[in-house]
């Protein structure tokens, strides 16, 4: 490795990448969520996917969900930099639980007429994914599942008119009787 | 806002929201605050002029210098620093401070003053915004929009600033914010963050691990950090019993000077990029590494691969964050430096014996005889380390406190200045901030009115935060500023010798101010010294001053910081001052475009 003249080592890092699925507990106060992307933004972390929402309103706990890729030692970096947020209570890794349901919600747009939009109806139907609107030249479909499954449908639906696609990023949850 | 007047106007915990920062600051215990007016902060100002008695407020020349004072003041005290300032500008010369203490783990509370709530967003007047701003750089922040928050946010902040690994946090106060009335309470146990607990006390399993590898040890060393100073003066007096006890060899980091005196006979000095050669040798030969409070920071580890290959490596620190970060260890611990080494301690007296090492100290022995910070003498300049030696003679014994700039000068000063206390000595580790040293110094004294009080400077660095010897003569502060004065921006240079082909770009000063002159000008003392042979005689003079004092120390213009290892270099591949001939200094910066 050529190193160039610098006060700093540069060095490559050979690890591999793994995506992992964080929840996390905050208090729900201004600029929690803010804070939560400057840390990724500021120390170089990857968001492949976040979701949040007020879980607890009394309590005024939201719940994040993100997706994460990163060697190991950064995946447990990014662990313990939100754990120690002030706004933070609590950071579990669902990927090593092994133990959790992962689902997003996606809203997909084709335009088409005659043969492509019966091949959409009938995609749809093997998807399990509901016509929520309709037009003679247009549909939007809901699909929830994993992202893979997801993905999967949008892939299928592209040579048919595919328009848009809007979709909610991962919540996850886990198995069984116990509370994260 | 209350609804009958009559039923609250004898209540005493009925208050605008000034007063409320006020009385917060002063049932914190809070006897010094740091700042500079401005609009936004006028009723706090007014509040402050009714409360000289019990709070005394500096007014700094910039705002940067209220932070570093506040810094220095928290290093030497272990209490907050305490910092007001107003909005828009105010808030953004305090980033600098804001960002410093956030990387050497410095508590500090900054109050801003912020515009009126229903301006917010509107680009008004010395708007800025503050919160967003300082995110990045504060432990935590908060914009109170509501004065039912004031008190417990106020709380939360000295908490949250204090607690854990310390951190400054920032309360942006809208103007309307200070003007209304409120509900004040004083500071309850129960007034923590709701979700910020950090854990205190050690898991014992891993203490265990910890003591049988310890006892195990052949080549064993502790390398100790600036968390032992957070922890506080029984943390230091812990790590000096731990030392007796098992008789190890420690080293410590640029933060963490002090905590162990450097007279100890098992001291090896500092380690890093500008440690000793037994230091650096020590932790790249060991076995079992005691890593206590530090946080493998890359001026320690040198390139991260080759670092200390064959050990066992320990970690004792309270964020978890800084275990794992940069180097695997094998038995991390959290919790507070003073519980778990008391822990540890006790473990260790009841159930392990020290181990042998004497053929260990043998090969220390050998390392500390190569004299890695040995340098040549000469009788007529002054070399900026023989410099620092003397002044080391003759204030030792004294009561002083020493703070630094940034380059050289600072590394000379951890190198040749020896600490035997913890909180005597103050520097911007992780920054690197230019113009910490003076502000910081005007912190310390202020702590400590009748101790001795340095800032060994460099010339470029102190032209930075210069303006504060006007707060030095104003509140009569007696600092004393310690120039190394080399002309040059001595730390670029020598980078640049060393990596770039000795292109001097940009790091000579080509118009130095006369230091005695300008001492002159703010009412304090000038010296200045050429000779080595006038310096002890200036020296002493300097410390007999009962002023502030600008001291011109005119050194040797050339002189390089050694011993040093290069970046990307292993610990054992240090370059020591004997050996550093052109040769030897191409050869341990080959690999790139070094010297080329
Ligand atoms: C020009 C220049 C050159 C430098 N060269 C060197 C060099 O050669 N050698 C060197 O050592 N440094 C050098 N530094 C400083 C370096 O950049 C780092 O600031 C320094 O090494 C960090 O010290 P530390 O590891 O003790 O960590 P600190 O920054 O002091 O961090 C303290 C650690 O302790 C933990 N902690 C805090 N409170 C507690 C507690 N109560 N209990 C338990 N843990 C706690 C924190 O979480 C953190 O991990 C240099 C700096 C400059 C500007
Ligand atoms: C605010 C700031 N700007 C730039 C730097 C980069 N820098 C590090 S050391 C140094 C030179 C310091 O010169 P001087 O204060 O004269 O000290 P010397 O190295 O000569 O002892 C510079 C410019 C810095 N650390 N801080």
């Amino acid at each position: 490795m050529n190193q160039p003249a610098s006060a700093y080592f540069m060095e490559e890092r050979h690890d591999s990448n793994e995506t992992h699925t964080l929840s996390v507990l905050v208090q729900n106060e201004p600029g929690v969520l803010a804070r939560v992307i400057g840390l990724f933004s500021g120390r170089g972390y990857n968001i492949e996917s976040l979701t949040v929402s007020e879980t607890e309103a009394q309590k005024h706990v939201s719940r994040i969900t993100i997706v994460t890729t990163g060697t190991p030692m950064v995946i447990q970096q990014i662990k313990h930099q939100l754990d120690r947020m002030v706004p933070v209570y609590r950071v579990v890794d669902m990927t090593l639980t092994g133990r959790s349901i992962e689902r997003e919600l996606a809203m997909v747009k084709l335009r088409g007429t005659g043969e492509h939009r019966i091949e959409a109806l009938r995609m749809a139907e093997a998807f399990r994914a509901r016509v929520i609107d309709a037009t003679t030249e247009s549909f939007v479909f809901e699909i929830t599942g994993n992202s893979a499954k997801i993905n999967q449908f949008i892939d299928l639906m592209r040579p048919l008119g595919l328009v848009e696609v809007s979709r909610t990023g991962v919540a996850a949850i886990g198995r069984g009787a116990e509370g994260m | 806002m209350t609804t009958a007047a009559s039923d609250t106007s004898h209540d005493p915990n009925q208050m605008t929201g000034a007063a409320m920062i006020v009385r917060a600051m002063i049932d914190h215990g809070v006897k010094h605050i740091f700042g500079y007016p401005g609009g936004a902060v006028l009723p706090i100002y007014d509040e402050l002029f009714m409360q000289q008695e019990h709070l005394q407020h500096i007014l700094v020349r910039h705002e940067q210098g209220a932070g570093h004072a506040a810094e220095g003041y928290a290093r030497s005290t272990g209490k907050p620093g305490v910092v007001l300032v107003t909005s828009g500008p105010g808030a953004t010369n305090m980033v600098t401070p804001l960002a410093d203490a956030l990387m050497d783990s410095i508590p500090l509370v900054c109050i801003t003053g912020q515009v009126p709530t229903h301006l917010i967003g509107n680009d008004a007047f010395q708007e800025c915004d503050t919160v967003g701003i300082t995110r990045p750089c504060t432990k935590h922040n908060w914009l109170v929009r509501d004065i039912k928050d004031l008190a417990r946010v106020l709380h939360e902040a000295f908490y949250v600033a204090t607690s854990g690994r310390p951190g400054p946090v920032v309360v942006d106060v809208p103007k309307d914010v200070q003007f209304a009335t409120g509900t004040y309470h004083p500071p309850r146990k129960a007034d923590v963050h709701v979700s910020y607990t950090p854990r205190l006390k050690g898991d014992a399993a891993q203490i265990r691990k910890a003591v049988a590898l310890l006892a195990g040890a052949k080549r064993p060393i502790i390398y100790s950090g600036g968390g032992v100073i957070n922890s506080g003066n029984e943390a230091s007096k812990l790590l000096r019993e731990l030392v007796e006890v098992t008789d190890f060899p420690i080293t410590s980091t640029l933060m963490g000077l002090g905590a162990y005196p450097a007279s100890g006979k098992n001291w090896l000095g500092m380690l890093g990029m500008h440690g000793t050669y037994e230091a650096n040798m020590a932790m790249h030969d060991c076995d079992v590494m005691l890593c206590i409070g530090a946080r493998f920071d890359d001026r320690i580890t040198g390139r991260t691969d080759a670092f200390s290959p064959n050990s066992k490596k320990i970690h004792i620190d309270i964020d978890p964050s800084s275990i794992n970060k940069n180097i695997r260890v094998d038995v991390p611990i959290i919790g507070d430096v003073a519980s778990v080494l008391g822990d540890l301690l006790s473990v260790f007296k009841a159930e392990a014996k020290k181990p042998r090492i004497d053929p260990w100290w043998f090969e220390i022995g050998r390392w500390r005889a190569r004299n890695s910070l040995a340098y040549k003498k000469n009788n007529d300049v002054i070399l900026p380390q023989f410099a620092i030696q003397r002044l080391y003679e003759a204030v030792r014994g004294r009561d002083t406190y020493i703070t630094t700039e940034v380059g050289q000068h600072q590394m000379w000063a951890a190198q040749f200045f020896g600490f035997e206390q913890p909180k005597r000595w103050m520097t911007s580790g992780g920054l690197g901030t230019m113009g910490y040293g003076l502000p910081a110094a005007l912190g310390v004294q202020v702590a400590h009115p009748d101790s001795l009080v340095i800032d060994i400077a460099g010339d470029a660095s102190v032209q930075m935060t210069m303006q504060e010897m006007s707060t030095a003569v104003q509140y009569e502060l007696p600092i004393k500023i310690f120039i190394l004065n080399n002309n040059h921006m001595g730390m670029v240079r020598q980078w640049q010798q060393l990596l770039h082909g000795n292109r001097l770009s940009h790091s000579y000063s080509e118009a130095m101010p006369d230091f005695v002159k300008l001492a002159d000008a703010y009412g304090a003392v000038g010296f200045q010294v050429f000779k080595p042979a006038d310096l002890d005689g200036a020296i002493m003079e300097m410390i007999k001053v009962k002023k502030p004092v600008l001291f011109d120390c005119r050194v040797a213009s050339l002189e390089n910081c050694f011993p040093m290892i290069p970046s990307g270099k292993a610990h054992n591949e240090m370059l020591l001052p004997a050996e550093a001939n052109d040769e030897t200094t191409a050869a341990a910066f080959a690999g790139g475009k070094a010297l080329v």
